[in-house]
């Protein structure tokens, strides 16, 4: 039964081989085994990290919770820690104020470009649109902090404060205008296959457009102009830095982060649900707005949240553009000054006494941080709920 | 052909129009051009903010550009020596602790949650560290800093300020860390910041590898380090460059932790020049520092707007360094994911 | 033997028992299964199971495997094939819920053995896969992988020589060792393939349809190279081409599936292993004839 094998080396080989000839040498067992642990070790420092973040805000904060007056941080007393005030609800309501106008200004822009990128763009305008967003995330937040005070602040919020009520009108005109727009641009296709000079009548539209665009910014410019200065209502800015202002500030450097989580919920549906829904007939704004958009809601949702909680850990904007140094009177008004948690710990630690202060200062920047860390952190926790509620649907 | 029959070409046109469904859909066009400007918005933010900082650091930028950048703080805006040269240098300090602490950890913890780890209880605990560290926000990594490294403690300091001593004492003889507000403090803080975005874009990287890569390598007999060492880390290196590369301009720009760990924002002691600053590490190491974000917080933060050319200026400076470093991360994201189709 | 399930207790008496190998002329030539001398016996497998979590995705798989023959391994898709093949060389070890049961002996040596080091096992039994997977490098770095990992720096010039040669390649690619293989036609990367394997100086090679992405041509030239190869190698072929099975092959492994009508799951099972030329001329087992005729699958 020999099988007369064909080539030389074959010979040599018996047929029952030894286990050790397959358990492979030690020492590569060894190696492998030491890169591993070298490899886990590297995973294990995040959890290391986590572990001594959670443990050095307990232990200070530990120190303010149990020495502190508790009647000292509860009211709407104002936040003067070198007077031993550590009112919680001034802190707490600035940040709120920001974070819900940075979210006005960041969930609509953010989304919608999102929108725009995924259902709209083609391949090749997504090439030049998406870096706009990818340069803004990369703007530090000092610049926008110094964006919000020289620029945001005087001409933006003050206008808006001087002329309250005219803005929103303004804002009409705007929405109205993009009414136009779209009108034009649907003008300007229809006439694009006729024998009429379609350059001349893209031009008129475009001298329209143009010229409603100069009018309506002459008409808001005259109308602020015009306005009664000392006619003080809820839109007064009373000082320079305001919440809006450095809220308008976070909601601009939040807007990428809400865009690219909502265009990875709105990439995530599947194109047959596209192809169906126009295979109805339906048109592509309803496929996008009664299709695409509920199906991707958990995403979308998830976006917000995070964007929330990136909102309300923002330091350097509110810091800079808040209107608030040091300390801070209550205030419920975005176009008061105000000093939001994180602008308070910024604002302890600058200065010549900073991170030693008196009494419980140094223990109240714990303290603060302890709160923000766990509010953005169960934000984040419900969040990636919703994250995983969208892959686990699709 | 359907012209013809329909007899004039103003049917025709009606005929085009419902089968092509123009004009009708104005709320769909209205619709468009609305989620088209919110892009818009953003980009002229982009451009008001642009020209806000040029224009504001113009007078600078335009008449002194070099001794702004090798000069020193200042407390007159109008001092012929004032310049961001300290923070420059602190800058590129912080980006040489990132480079090295934050970027072998990260790609490691990387290669371990892509390669190595087993559905498991481990597993499931060091990727919600991972993901939970993404969210913490920077301001408390400050505390972290200030914590650990600034304050220090018996305990803590065997964590990282005395290991680090030992390091250095392998090339130096002094301690270098005597734990208080210096460029290690806010080196590692932020190296510490960036960790999880290290990991996260990195194992992104490792997880867009082909499995029939790994397959191939497996099936000829490669042990799992050949596997990683051969096939993965080289097929995902650009991926993990342009994530590296994003991480540090993250870093370049962070200002709150440095705050938090005292960075100095006001006036510091100018050495001679950049060149001999650079020449003695240890010192700088071991000194008070200031970075780039922060000589501009402090400008700003000077009353009156006295300082604002400078701050515009010192600006323009890093939102060069930045914007470079990111337009850098994503050429090079978008040349790979064009070559491998 | 399994005692439970009748039914399969008399599929593995047919693997092991049923062939009378004077019924076909060529056939004569083979021994049967049970015929094989110990010494040239590489696969001794037995009650062979498989199972992806709870999932066993095949089950019963006896099979004795000869030195220097090539073996097909055919049958409906999803009736575990490439998961048997698999197992041969433990790359099931790479999908965590992946199991094994049942005894594979490889030249005696229980592979499944923990003191076993699975990548020496696939240095000794290499894999050629279905889809070519090219390393992005050049030709001769793929070439060369094998015995770099194995630790061989000295006459790799000559290991890619000869391995391409052998794979019948040398010729075409002589003259650009150094260039990228992804530029590479599918026929000629799936033959960098088989020379990669073979590289490694292995024993036996696994090929899971190593033509199934191929065109006609470049089918009949990767049919043409296993029969060459067949002088020196042990060939296991998972195909989904009867007739390639019945021109390359040696022997015949036909693999079902049996749907599990109460939990809807499907099961694979091995029907009949006999001698190439039996098996599709005169199968033992209906469920093969209809199989092999088309009726079925
Ligand atoms: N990685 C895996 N995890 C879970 N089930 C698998 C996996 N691979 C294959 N299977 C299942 O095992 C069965 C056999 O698959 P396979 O061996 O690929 O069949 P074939 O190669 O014959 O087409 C199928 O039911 C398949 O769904
Ligand atoms: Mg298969």
């Amino acid at each position: 039964m020999t099988d007369v094998g064909i080539n030389a080396p074959e010979l040599g080989r018996v047929s029952e081989i030894s286990i050790e000839t397959l358990a492979g040498p030690k020492k590569r067992a060894r190696k492998e085994a030491a890169i591993r642990s070298f490899f886990f070790f590297a995973a294990s420092v995040s959890v290391l990290i986590s572990v001594l973040i959670v443990g050095s805000l307990m232990k200070e904060t530990w120190t303010f919770v149990s020495e502190v007056d508790w009647s000292v941080t509860w009211g709407e007393i104002g936040w003067f820690p070198r007077q031993g005030l550590y009112d919680m609800p001034t802190l707490l309501v600035s940040s709120l104020i920001v974070t819900i106008v940075a979210m006005l200004v960041a969930g609509p822009l953010g989304l919608g470009s999102a929108i725009y990128l995924s259902e709209y763009a083609s391949k090749r305008t997504r090439k030049f649109l998406k870096p706009i967003l990818e340069v803004l995330a990369g703007v530090p937040s000092v610049v926008l902090g110094f964006f919000a005070l020289v620029f945001i602040s005087p001409q933006v919020i003050e206008r808006i404060g001087r002329n309250g009520w005219l803005v929103i009108g303004a804002l009409i005109i705007v929405v109205y205008l993009m009414l136009v727009l779209g009108w034009a641009r649907q003008l300007v296709r229809r006439e694009a296959g006729t024998e009429l000079s379609t350059q001349v009548k893209r031009v008129m539209v475009l001298t329209l457009l143009v010229a409603s665009a100069l009018i309506l910014i002459w008409w808001v410019n005259g109308v602020a102009g015009s306005s009664d200065p000392e006619a003080a209502n809820f839109f007064t800015v009373k000082g320079s830095g305001q919440l809006a202002a450095a809220a308008v500030g976070v909601g601009i450097l939040t807007i990428p982060l809400v865009a690219s989580v909502s265009e990875d919920a709105l990439a995530s549906v599947p194109d047959e649900l596209r192809q169906a829904s126009a295979g109805l007939g339906a048109r592509k704004m309803t496929t996008t707005v009664q299709v695409v958009l509920p199906a991707a809601v958990s995403g979308i949702v998830a976006a917000f949240i995070i964007g929330v909680s990136r909102a309300m850990g923002e330091t350097m904007v509110v810091f800079l553009a808040g209107g608030a140094a040091d300390q801070a009177e209550f205030t419920a008004s975005p176009f008061d000054g105000g000093m939001t948690m994180t602008a308070a710990m910024a604002s302890l630690a600058t200065g010549t006494d900073s991170v030693v202060g008196e009494a419980l200062t140094f223990q109240s920047l714990f303290f603060v941080g302890s709160v923000l860390f766990l509010i953005t952190l169960a934000l984040n926790i419900v969040a990636s709920r919703f994250v995983n509620r969208v892959r686990e649907k699709y | 052909m359907v012209a013809s029959t329909l007899g004039n070409n103003g049917a025709k046109a009606r005929v085009e129009d419902e089968i092509f469904g123009r004009g009708r859909d104005l709320r769909g066009s209205g619709f468009r051009t609305l989620l088209l400007s919110c892009l818009g918005v953003s980009l002229l933010v982009l451009v008001v903010l642009m020209v806000q900082v040029v224009s504001d650091g113009w007078s600078v930028l335009s008449t002194r550009p070099i001794d702004f950048l090798t000069g020193v703080l200042r407390s007159q805006p109008g001092d012929d020596a004032l310049g961001i040269s300290q923070g420059l240098v602190g800058s590129f300090w912080i980006a040489v602790f990132v480079t090295f602490l934050a970027f072998p950890v990260g790609i490691a913890a990387a290669v371990y949650l892509e390669e190595y780890a087993k559905q498991n209880r481990v597993t499931t605990i060091i990727d919600t560290a991972v993901r939970n560290l993404a969210g913490v926000p920077s301001v408390v990594y400050g505390l972290l800093g200030l914590f650990l490294l600034v304050k220090g403690s018996k305990y803590t300091n065997w964590l990282f300020v005395h290991p680090f001593n030992w390091f250095w004492k392998l090339f130096k003889d002094e301690a270098a860390f005597q734990g208080q507000s210096t460029l290690i403090a806010g080196g590692m803080t932020l190296a510490i910041l960036v960790l999880p975005i290290v990991i996260i874009t990195a194992a992104e990287a490792i997880r867009a590898v082909p499995s029939s890569l790994r397959q191939g390598a497996y099936g000829v007999g490669a042990t799992k380090w050949d596997v990683i060492r051969t096939q993965v880390l080289p097929y995902a290196a650009p991926g993990i460059l342009t994530g590296t590369l994003l991480s540090l301009s993250r870093a370049i720009g962070e200002a709150a932790p440095l705050i938090l760990v005292g960075a100095i924002t006001g006036r510091l002691a100018p050495r001679e020049s950049v060149l001999s600053g650079i020449g003695s590490f240890t010192e700088q190491f071991a000194d008070k520092f200031t970075a780039m974000p922060i000589v501009i917080v402090g400008w700003i933060r000077q009353p009156g707007e006295t300082f604002q050319p400078a701050a515009g200026a010192a600006i323009v400076v890093l939102l060069i360094l930045v914007i470079a470093m990111n337009s850098v991360a994503v050429a090079l994201r978008n040349y790979f994911e064009k070559k491998r189709g | 033997m399994v005692e439970a399930n009748p039914p399969i207790d008399e599929i593995a008496k047919g693997v092991r028992m049923s062939i009378d190998s004077s019924d076909m002329a060529p056939a004569a030539a083979l021994d049967t299964p049970e015929q094989i001398s110990a010494d040239d016996l590489v696969f001794d497998v037995s009650d062979l199971s498989v199972y992806y979590g709870d999932f066993r995705a095949v089950r019963d798989v006896n099979m004795l495997i000869k030195r220097k023959e090539i073996t097909a391994l055919i049958g409906p898709s999803g009736c575990g094939k490439s998961t048997v093949l698999r197992s041969f060389n433990r790359m099931n070890d790479l999908i965590p819920t992946a199991r094994v049961e049942g005894d594979l002996l490889y030249r005696g040596v229980d592979l499944y053995d923990p003191r076993v080091d699975p990548v020496e096992v696939r240095r000794r039994i290499g894999m050629v896969f279905q889809k070519p997977n090219p390393f992005p490098k050049s030709i001769y770095d793929n070439v060369a992988y094998g015995p770099r990992v194995a630790g061989k720096k000295k006459g790799l010039d000559d290991v890619v020589e000869s391995s391409l040669k052998k794979a019948a390649l040398w010729d075409e690619v002589k003259d650009r060792l150094q260039e990228s293989a992804i530029g590479m036609s599918g026929g000629q990367q799936q033959r960098l393939s088989i020379a990669r394997a073979i590289a490694s100086d292995p024993e036996v090679l696994l090929m899971d349809e190593p033509c199934s992405a191929l065109d006609p041509i470049a089918t009949a030239r990767i049919e043409e190279l296993m029969a060459e190869l067949k002088d020196e190698y042990t060939i296991l072929i998972v195909t989904h081409n009867m007739q390639q099975a019945a021109r390359v092959s040696d022997r015949t492994a036909f693999f079902s599936v049996q749907v599990d009508e109460a939990n809807d799951r499907r099961t694979g099972l091995l029907v009949e292993y006999t001698n190439t030329e039996k098996l599709f001329s005169n199968p033992d087992d209906e469920r093969t004839e209809n199989y092999i005729t088309g009726r079925f699958g």
